[in-house]
Order: C-alpha cells, then structure tokens, then sequence
C-alpha cells in the first residue's frame, strides 16, 4: 500500500509540474526593441493594470477608441448598444457623441473605409481590433501606443519600438507630443550586480545606450503621466472589447462555486451515513 | 401503484433487471481509491460536452465565411452564450485530462489483464474517437490555429507514399483547407463521431459489468462469495458507489467552473491566444502547436528528422505518431505478468511504468515550445523510452520476480 501511494504521490506532483510548466510557457507576445526604463532589459513590455470594472477609465478609453481609432480599426465582433450598456454610458448621450455617420445603435461597430482602398494607402489593411488584446495581451497593446517615435527613415514619419516599421500612422501624436528615439548615458552594471566604479576616482562609470523614448518638452496637449493613463484606460477598453463578460461572468461564476461548496459538503456527509454501513 | 407500473414494465422491458444489474446489485470491489473516480467523471463531461455542444449548434454558423464571426455572436449576443462555449472548451480539456488519468489507472493495476481484454480495446476505441473529436472540434472556430492546425495535421496524409496526394486531396475535399473541409470536418465532429462514441462507451459499460471491476489489488473478488453469491469484498454500486461519486463529481466541479468561470483560456492551452484572430490562409502563425492533449504524440512526429528505407521523415513521423497512439491497444498481449497490479509486479515493471509516465509528460512539454536541436534530441530519447515500457514490456513482465498476491482485498 505504502508503494502504492508512492506511485500515486509521484504522479500527481508530476500532473502539478507539467500544468505549471504549461502555464509558465504560455507568455504573451514580447515587446520587439522597447527598452525598460533602466535601459537594462529589452523587448519586454510594460505591465498594464487593466481592470473591467474601473468603468470610468473604460468609458475615457472608449471616447478615445471612437474619436482616434475607429477612422481605421473596426470592432466588427460587437455592437455600439453591448458597450454603452456595459460601459454605464447614456444611451442618447453615446449616439450624440460616439456613434458616426448613420449607424443604428444595434449595429456592428464597422468602419466605413474601403479595405482595399486601405491596403493600398498602409500597406496592409489595417486590423479589426475586437480581439487584439486575446491575441496578443494587455501589456503589448499599452506598450506598443507608447512606443511611436519620429523616423524620417519611414514613409509615414514615423516607427514603433514593438512592432518594427508598422504601416500605421502615430495618431496620437498631438496628444503625445513629439517623441524620439534618443541616447542616454547609463551606470555600467558590475558582474556582482553592483553599479561599476572607476577603481581610482571611485567615480560611478557610464555607457552611452540607445533606443530611449523622449517626448519633447511641451508639444503634446497632454504630460507624459496623462498620455500613459490614456493609453491605459485605452487599453483598459480593448481588454473589455475582447473579455466583454468578464465582470459578469465572474460574478456567475462566483455563486456557481458558491452552490458547489454546499453541494459538496452536503453530499460529502451524506457520503459518510452511507460508508458507516460498510465497516 | 408503483409495483404494478414497474411489473407492467418488466412484462414488456427487463427493467427491474436492469436497474439490479447495473445499479443496486452490481458488485463493486470495495478497496477501490482515487483512481477509479476518472470513468465516472468522463460520464460526467462526456453529458456536459453533449449538452453544451447541441445549444452551441444552435447558433453556430458552419462556414468559412461566418463561423469565426458566429462564435463571437455566441460570445457577445446570445444570452449566456460565453457559459455554453466556455462549458465546452473547458469540457474538451477536461475530457483527455481524465481520460488519461482513466487509462494510466489502468496500467498501473493491470485492468487490460484477462478477462478484461475486450473492455481494454473498447477503452481505447474511445480515446480515439475523443482524438478525433478534439482535432474535429478544434478546426471548427476557424481561428488562425484552427485553419493552421488542420492544415498541418491534414498534411500528414500528404506524406504517404505515391498515393498521399491525392489522398490528401480527397480527404480535403478542395486543394487547399478550405470552407468545404471545415464543412465535413463539422459533420463528422456534431453527428458521426458523437454517435459513434456514444455507442462504444455504452458497450464499455456493458463489457465492464460483464467482468466486473478490477481493484488496487488485481484480486479477482468473484472468488470468495457468501451464501446469495454475492462476492464478499464488493458493495452495491447504488447506494455506496453513487454516493461516494455524487460527492467526487461536487469536487470536480469546483475545479471545472473554476476555470470555466475565471480562467477559460487556461493560460493559453484551453483556448490558445492565436485562434483570437480569424484563419487567415496567406498568413503563417509564428508557431503552430496543437492542443496541449496531443502534445506528446506531436513531439513524436517532430522527432523524427531523418529519412529511412526511401521514406521520407514526415511519413516517418507520422507512422511513429500513430503507433505511439495505437500502441495501447496492444498491452493486454504484451503483458505476460501473472499478477495484475502494479503492487505485486516486480522492480522492472514499475521503473518502465514509471520512465513511460516521465517521457509521456517530457513529451508533452516539448510539443509544446519551438524545436531546438537539443529538444530534439530530447524527444528522439523519450519516444524510445515511450515505447521501450510497450515493447519491452514482453520480457520484463515475464522474468521479473514478483511479490505473491493475497487471496482477498487489501484495505488501508
């Protein structure tokens, strides 16, 4: 008997290690040439701390998603009456200010341009955006808006850090303000993890790194911590768009387990008046 | 009244007959633990997979045109739509989750052993329709893994020599992946296969009431019976085994709604990020894994990078996979232990099940990360340590020494 749970003890802790092997494998898409604050790490993204049930920065990521996206990127998969419901928004209120042309609010959110016509002016046709943050995570998506910089090199003037000569136009940029891909003197790490010093001034050593991102002083209507809050809340909204059950169905969720426990419990101990037949 | 209407019953059906039979006069060993709660689970999913598959039918759009756009009508605007898909798509993974823990239960105490041979092969009939389900069922969302998925898998055919081609062709029913294979792909997956499974999981049932069920000991229980010739270490299914389940199935459920409810992607492996983008037959996913259930057949396939005897490492590939599936249904003709449960068995046959459970799981991570060339040579040393417990198992089984086996079950 004592083997015999051996076995069984080695085969689920072996269970336990391949589902956390699974989880630790599946990581989201990582963040091309962005480079960290520090200048240490590169490719990895910002963590952006969406929350569906913050609805006041869903409601400012959806103004911004109508007014700034919607020219290009549809939301195909859902409809303009789902989110104003979702999103606490006023029904008159949302078809005055976020709903254009002639839609009906029962519609698909589409757009009107001409996706060969589209092809033609980026390049590619740009993508509907109702899943993008399944596809590719939070944290890309709000890295990837911060991460525009001017390119002249570009035909469009511009380039992005994450994903490397993107067909797509900066959109944001008078509300960001000019940003540039600049070069920065940085503390040289030592191997022990210290920073490096000169070893007869004691003087702390730099090295010149490239591929920072500055927003020049001034030129955008909104400061750097508002431009990030916008593209969180921005975010914030793409991560509803895929995930639009998400409030609700946890809540659900939350009282199915509620009834399971009781379920259990009880015929755990109905279990128990039957087994005490048995010995 | 209730007498009358169930004699009036049995004058046309067995039905009293039946109820003992399989209920409350079946004789189930009395020291069975953990393991044996996976087939009565796989009954449970297997209703939840049928329910929750026939309301998603209900809105479910069988074309290349509309499908990917219907499963997000599901999603968004049909009420409760997302509880019905996510039932399902928890419900797959959960399915092969169970019926693996179901088939290594067997394994481990030799219930493919005489007289079980039939409910053996039975058994594994199933699994292979459940593959076929999966891979059926996975295609039909026709998300960029859906479309790319079948693309890959469908190809293998391609590989078999002079007539692959039009083999693949055929089976395709188009030159390329197209609406009309996930045409066939869905009739198979909601009728066909459904059906068939049904029917062979029934017969399972039969042929496990026919012998009985084996036990953590491998002690044929029919030996000793009391004086009503009731074995004497069992206890009727109903009430006892129902009651001690009904409280297993409340367990599993807490586990199954909780990643129903708060993780239905699974971290990417009950519903991978990929398939979030529409099939896109000019664009090629960076990486193409399967299902993470079939994982460790698919680093067979990879593992295998060199031609051999004119054929080439696809077709190669595609033959280890398959065996490597097929395989099971071979065991109760490789074992030539004479005792059953791994308990008694000698020291070989345990190191075997053992290196076969670690290369089955090694397996399964590797087929789910890039190839690299040491990860293939990785899974070239595990597939040959997958099949040395089968093919070895010949001659381990029958020279091993093993413990003597008591004449009654054992308890504690």
């Amino acid at each position: 008997m004592k083997k015999n749970s051996a076995i069984t003890s080695i085969a689920i802790s072996l269970f336990a290690l391949f589902v956390s092997l699974s989880i630790n494998a599946a990581s989201g898409a990582p963040c091309g040439n962005y480079l960290s604050k520090d200048g240490l790490v590169k490719g990895e993204c910002d963590e952006a701390y969406v929350d569906a049930k913050d609805k006041a920065s869903l409601q400012r990521g959806a103004q911004i998603y109508m007014n700034y996206c919607l020219g290009c990127h549809s939301l195909k998969y859902a409809r303009y009456k789902k989110v104003s419901e979702d999103l606490e928004i006023p029904l008159d209120m949302f078809q005055e200010n976020l709903i254009f042309g002639d839609q009906k609010m029962g519609d698909l959110i589409q757009v009107g341009m001409d996706p060969k016509e589209a092809k033609e002016w980026f390049g590619n046709t740009p993508p509907d955006l109702t899943l993008e943050a399944g596809l590719r995570g939070p944290d890309w998506i709000y890295t990837y808006l911060k991460s525009f910089y001017i390119d002249d090199s570009r035909p469009l003037g511009v380039n992005n850090k994450v994903y490397e000569n993107v067909g797509m136009p900066h959109v944001l940029l008078d509300m960001q303000g000019t940003p540039r891909s600049v070069c920065k003197q940085i503390p040289v790490i030592a191997d022990n993890g210290g920073i490096k010093q000169d070893p007869l001034t004691g003087q702390q050593l730099t090295q010149e790194k490239c591929g920072f991102l500055e927003v020049d002083d001034g030129t955008g209507e909104l400061s750097p911590k508002e431009f990030d809050q916008a593209m969180l809340d921005l975010t914030n909204f793409l991560a509803y768009m895929t995930d639009p059950m998400k409030v609700e169905r946890e809540s659900i969720g939350t009282y199915v387990l509620l009834y399971l426990f009781i379920f259990t419990m009880l015929s755990y101990l109905l279990y128990r008046e039957f087994k005490k037949d048995l010995h | 009244m209730v007498t009358r209407l169930m004699n009036w019953f049995d004058d046309r059906l067995p039905l009293t007959a039946t109820i003992e039979r399989h209920l409350t006069k079946y004789p189930a060993p009395i020291n069975m633990n953990i393991w044996y709660l996976a087939g009565v689970l796989l009954v449970v999913v297997l209703v939840i997979q049928l329910a929750s598959g026939i309301w998603l039918l209900m809105n479910y759009e069988p074309t290349a045109e509309g499908a990917f756009a219907s499963i997000q009508y599901i999603m968004r605007d049909v009420e409760y739509g997302y509880i019905i898909r996510y039932m399902h798509t928890t419900g797959a993974s959960a399915f092969f989750a169970l019926i693996y823990l179901h088939m290594f239960r067997g394994m481990m105490y030799g219930s493919y052993q005489k007289p079980r041979e039939l409910l053996w092969v039975l058994g594994w009939i199933t699994y292979v329709l459940l593959c076929a389900l999966g891979f059926t069922g996975y295609v039909l969302p026709w998300g960029q893994m859906s479309f790319w998925a079948a693309q890959v898998i469908m190809s293998l055919f391609g590989s078999i020599p002079y007539i692959g081609e039009d083999l693949l062709t055929w089976i395709r029913g188009d030159y390329l992946i197209s609406g009309i294979t996930l045409n066939r792909l869905f009739a198979f997956h909601v009728v066909l296969l459904p059906l068939a499974l049904i029917a062979v999981v029934f017969v399972h049932i039969l042929a496990l009431h026919e012998v009985g069920s084996n036990n953590p000991d491998g002690v044929d229980v029919k030996k000793h019976k009391d004086e009503d010739g009731v074995p004497l270490d069992t206890k009727p299914f109903f009430p006892y085994d129902v009651m001690h389940d009904l409280y297993a199935i409340g367990v599993f459920l807490i586990f199954f709604v909780t990643i129903m409810f708060f993780y239905p992607d699974g971290g990417g492996y009950v519903i991978e990020y990929v398939n979030y983008e529409a099939a896109d037959n000019l664009k090629t996913p960076e990486h193409i894994v399967p299902s993470w259930y079939y994982t460790p057949f698919y680093a067979m396939l990879r593992a295998v990078t060199f031609p051999l005897f004119g054929l080439s490492a696809k077709f190669l590939g595609f033959v280890v996979m398959a065996a490597g599936i097929a395989i099971f249904v071979a065991l109760p003709w490789l074992d030539r232990s004479p005792v059953k449960s791994i308990k008694y068995k000698g020291i070989y046959s345990k190191f075997f099940l053992a290196l076969f459970v670690v290369s089955f799981f090694v397996l399964g991570y590797l087929g789910t990360v890039t190839s690299t060339p040491g990860r293939t040579i990785a899974a070239q040393i595990f597939t040959v340590t997958y099949f040395a417990y089968f093919f070895l198992m010949p001659i381990y089984s029958k020279y091993e020494k093993c413990k003597p086996v008591p004449e009654r079950v054992q308890l504690g």
